[in-house]
């Protein structure tokens, strides 16, 4: 990664209306070569529509979209041999097998033969699915599906990958082996640019753009993210989350409070002076309350806090 | 175009096709099912007609008549009847189409007069047997006139004028020496082939928007171009192997006399698939989901090939602003060539006109295909 | 949580068998009224299964299995009228409005006549569906879809709800308003079986019950898993070359694994007591320099992993 080289992606001012709504309004960020940026946000805010702009399969509306040193608006048709684009939906031939549908992508790219054959075979002992070679794509799990969409993305030479939620519905142990394979191109220079509802995968990320309503509204590192959350999370262990809540609820310096297993999670300014004041007003309602203390707060906390309190509703 | 990316669409469009049996059965079962259904369903010919004989006379004459009936393979004289009121009855319980009703006095008349009626009675509740039967009935009762108006001039010592006892409608397709599934079968490959044609190509887009596997296949570096021509190939392929079919059955099952030439055929037959699998492939690229485009394709296809191909109506008995519309459509030529091809045995030569007509059809369609895909989404 | 009832949910012994295919595999546990059990595990672990065994939509093939204290091999009809289900397909009609699913799934539920409109509105108000009872099911988003479909499971006011995968691709804040009802479903009593793929859902369960290959691998509160954490010692580093570290880590004794997180490496080491003086001393002997260096919480995706993976080698021996 090298923050002061030309971005090999940039956005600026780009607009997409669907007739009368405004799926994407005036986004610009920029992404560094080998970087794995993330596209987080809640549904609607504009990651699907901007991953198929950058990928020349939608025209924007207004605004300048360059990948890879290619005005992807006057020439979508540039873009396509320096990139891989994985849908949201399995895209792949479900009567094909694992194998036909590699040779398909590997065959549309020109990869000579060698390369295809050693880069397959390379793939797929990464993602643990060489025993399914001969497996049609329609009987493989979830997961599966979407490591050989990866997979397939991967056959050629892209400088950059995009990836449209790539792990929905991906166990924690692919989702894993999945990753393991995005940092290993990271390695290789290769630029990520994915989108996640998943948060915790969001810290995965290098750099990420929490997105709502078609625009950005930060972008930064995830630990500098969630630096500029405002606060600090508590943890309440109470066996009565419910009437903890409703005893926090519009207590000053206490925000957002979420039901946790075993409890409550809240947001407040100042951990030193609210957990007293928390303790005090528990007591007072006869909530029976265990430990309190403060914890690390997440992406999702933070995207909660920036995001969720940004948007009108 | 890279002949790489070419033979890999048109190689998974061959996987898809061998990995689902189900399609490729119908592609294949509905040719053969529709040659055998159409092909007899729709013979414009009877057989053994039953026919109920009143003879009320029973002289030398009118037994030489009910011969003529008896010896054609189009009558089966079924009953012969003793009183007017067995006829109703058997015409009631549809024991015969047909009752011939030979006055007490044919022969006596005959000799007399020069003619003689004779009573044909049908059943008209199916019109088109009725109609049918009627014209070979004319047929028969006309040989016979003719003859006994030959004998009767011999007889008489004229030469001259054509003496013709009964008045005789005749129809195109009552001709004795010609069957009508001569006529039939070949228009019936004709239309055949538009329509599964175009069916099996309706699909191939249309099925990929569905999927979403064309998502991920436009962010690739394939040009339409590619796509079309990769995955009409198959398709083509497969058209060949259904015109085989029934060009097969036509000839050795139907044995409908094949005067031509297997060049002149498989040119034609090519050019007219690249219509029809041209069509199938644009209605699926403008229609992008599988029942909207197979609907489509099928009333594109369907209609104008039943109705304004000629292959059972014949054009030239059409009113004069719907034999102007029938040029628009492709099956009409492809129905006068193989009707041609077969009967005639004409050559490309003799069919340069609609030959021309359909080439020029394939370069349109395909043009337009390739147009009408787009490299988008919505 | 409530104690002293006997418990909603009570399996024991499970077993199915699809052929020669052991799809459950003696699996023993109870859920006690008001609790939120959560289910985790790889695709294909048999978390689908089970709770289709518990919902009565299949037959098990050995063990015993009571729901609401009815037996489900003997009274599957009698369980399904208790239990509410709702899969990650969201069985809706989409060209129907919101009201009409509901009055569809009050009638197939048998809710009688004259308590419809009530129980109907209390799903509306449940669910937060006021003001959207008119709207097209297409036309809701994934968010409000998800919550019409858990209204729609609980019309018959069930003691015990199946949920598999609800959350399956709607985004967070969604899923935090969901949680918010399923939290308020179980104070008013009612118990919970969810399963999921998203580690932060699974911190919102009372206890989480891991499965892989249709074995039980662990069940306990999320907090006593995460301490437990395979007794593995957990640090972060922050090299500046991430590849070099990754080099001088692998095969290194005492390292269990190392995994690329962001810009850091996540360290597990193999021996409970190994520290950060002995990993930066590994580093130093590569002459790798590792950054900052700083033990760290297992997360439930790291014991996840872990307790999947060992489970896989050990065939469920271990376990």
């Amino acid at each position: 990664m090298s923050p002061d080289a030309p971005p090999v992606v940039a956005l600026d001012g780009v607009v997409k209306r669907f007739g009368e709504r405004v799926a994407v309004d005036g986004l610009a960020f920029a992404v560094a070569p080998g970087e794995i940026f993330g596209l987080v946000g809640p549904d609607g805010a504009g990651k699907t529509t901007t991953l198929r702009m950058l990928a020349g399969l939608l025209p924007p509306d207004a605004g300048t979209i360059r990948v890879a040193d290619t005005d992807v608006v006057a020439a979508p048709e540039a873009v396509k041999a320096r990139i891989s684009y994985m849908p949201q939906r399995f895209g792949l031939y479900e009567e094909l097998t694992v194998a036909e549908n590699i040779r398909f992508y590997a065959d549309l790219f020109e990869v000579p033969r060698r390369v295809r054959e050693e880069r397959t075979d390379r793939l797929l002992a990464a993602s643990g699915m060489t025993a399914f070679r001969a497996f049609r794509a329609g009987k493989l799990s979830g997961g599966m599906k979407q490591k050989l969409g990866l997979t397939c993305a991967l056959v050629h030479t892209p400088d950059i990958v995009l990836l449209d939620e790539p792990t929905t519905g991906v166990d924690p142990v692919s989702r894993r082996e999945f990753w393991a394979i995005l940092y290993r191109l990271r390695a290789e220079g290769v630029t990520i640019l994915l989108s996640t509802a998943y948060l915790d995968e969001a810290e995965r990320c290098d750099r990420l753009a929490l997105l709502s309503a078609g625009r950005v509204l930060h972008c930064d590192t995830p630990a500098a993210l969630k630096a500029r959350m405002p606060g600090a999370v508590l943890a309440i262990m109470t066996g009565s989350g419910r009437a903890a809540r409703a005893a926090l609820d519009g207590q000053e310096g206490v925000g957002r409070a979420l039901l946790v297993g075993g409890g409550l999670h809240v947001v407040v300014d100042d951990p030193a002076r609210r957990i007293p004041q928390i303790r005090a007003s528990l007591a007072e309602r006869s909530v029976p309350v265990g430990d309190i203390a403060a914890i690390a707060p997440g992406v999702e906390d933070v995207f909660m806090a920036l995001v969720a309190d940004a948007s009108p509703r | 175009m890279r002949a790489k990316r070419l033979l890999a669409i048109a190689r998974k469009e061959v996987l898809q096709i061998v990995r689902d049996p189900r399609s490729l059965m119908i592609a294949l079962l509905m040719p053969f099912l529709q040659m055998f259904l159409l092909g007899y369903g729709i013979s414009l010919d009877l057989k053994h007609v039953p026919v109920c004989v009143f003879d009320r006379e029973r002289s030398q004459t009118s037994e030489d008549l009910v011969a003529r009936f008896e010896a054609s393979a189009y009558f089966a004289v079924t009953r012969r009847l003793s009183q007017y009121a067995e006829l109703t009855d058997a015409i009631d319980r549809r024991a015969c189409v047909l009752a011939l009703v030979i006055p007490p006095d044919f022969s006596e008349r005959l000799a007399a007069d020069g003619t003689a009626p004779v009573q044909a009675i049908l059943d008209a509740t199916d019109t088109n047997t009725a109609t049918i039967a009627y014209g070979y009935a004319a047929n028969v009762l006309a040989r016979y006139s003719a003859e006994i108006g030959e004998t009767e001039r011999a007889r008489q010592g004229e030469t001259a004028s054509l003496f013709v006892p009964v008045e005789v409608d005749s129809r195109v397709w009552f001709n004795e020496d010609l069957e009508s599934r001569n006529f039939i079968i070949p228009g019936l490959v004709a239309v055949i082939l538009a329509l599964v044609g175009a069916q099996l190509t309706a699909l191939t887009i249309a099925r990929e928007w569905e999927r979403g596997t064309m998502e991920l296949l436009i962010s690739t570096p394939v040009t339409a171009t590619e796509l079309m021509v990769g995955k009409l190939a198959p398709y083509l392929v497969l058209g060949w192997a259904v015109s085989v079919l029934c060009l097969l059955l036509a000839v050795f099952w139907f044995a409908v006399p094949f005067r031509g030439t297997i060049g002149t055929i498989f040119v034609t037959t090519t050019l007219f698939l690249l219509v029809v699998i041209g069509i199938g492939y644009l209605v699926s690229a403008l229609i992008r989901d599988q029942l909207g485009a197979s609907q489509v394709a099928l009333i594109a296809t369907i209609l104008p090939a039943n109705l304004l191909s000629g292959y059972i109506f014949p054009i030239d008995q059409m009113p004069a602003a719907v034999q102007a519309i029938t040029y628009l459509v492709y099956t009409r030529y492809y129905v006068e060539i193989v009707k041609a091809v077969f009967l005639k045995g004409s050559g490309l030569a003799a069919l340069a006109l609609p030959v021309v007509f359909l080439a020029v059809y394939a370069a349109a369609v395909l043009a337009l295909a390739a147009l009408a895909f787009r490299k988008r989404l919505r | 949580m409530s104690t002293g009832e006997p418990d909603a949910i009570v399996v024991d012994g499970l077993v199915k068998r699809f052929g020669a295919f052991v799809a459950v595999d003696h699996v023993s546990f109870a859920v006690a009224p008001g609790e939120i059990m959560g289910f985790l595990g790889p695709n294909g672990a048999g978390k689908s299964t089970i709770i289709r065994i518990l919902c009565g939509l299949f037959a098990p093939t050995e063990g015993h299995v009571r729901v609401s204290g009815i037996d489900v091999a003997t009274d599957p009809e009698g369980v399904r009228a208790r239990i509410g289900y709702m899969s990650q397909k969201f069985s809706l009609y989409r060209d129907l409005t919101v009201l009409e699913n509901l009055t569809f799934f009050a009638g197939i539920y048998g809710v009688r006549r004259r308590a419809r409109a009530e129980r109907i509105g209390y799903a509306v108000e449940m669910a937060g569906l006021g003001g959207r009872e008119g709207q097209r099911v297409a036309t809701l988003s994934g968010g409000w879809q998800q919550r019409l479909a858990l209204g729609c499971a609980i019309l018959h006011r069930p003691r015990i709800l199946f949920l598999d995968e609800p959350t399956s691709g709607v985004e967070p804040m969604a899923r935090r308003r969901f949680w918010d009802l399923i939290h308020a479903l179980a104070e008013d009593g009612v118990s919970v079986l969810v399963s999921t793929h998203y580690m932060d859902e699974a911190e919102y369960c009372d206890r989480v019950a891991l499965i892989n290959h249709g074995r039980l691998v662990a069940v306990d509160t999320p907090g006593a898993l995460k301490r437990a954490g395979g007794g593995r010692p957990l640090f972060v580093i922050e090299p500046a070359d991430l590849g070099a570290a990754l080099a001088a880590l692998a095969g290194a004794a005492g390292i269990a694994s190392a995994s690329v997180y962001g810009g850091t490496l996540h360290v597990a080491a193999a021996d409970p007591h190994y520290d950060a003086a002995d990993l930066a001393a590994l580093f130093a002997e590569r002459g790798v320099e590792p950054g900052r260096i700083e033990p760290t919480a297992p997360s439930l995706e790291d014991v996840f992993v872990d307790l999947v993976a060992s489970d896989t080698r050990t065939g469920g021996r271990a376990a």
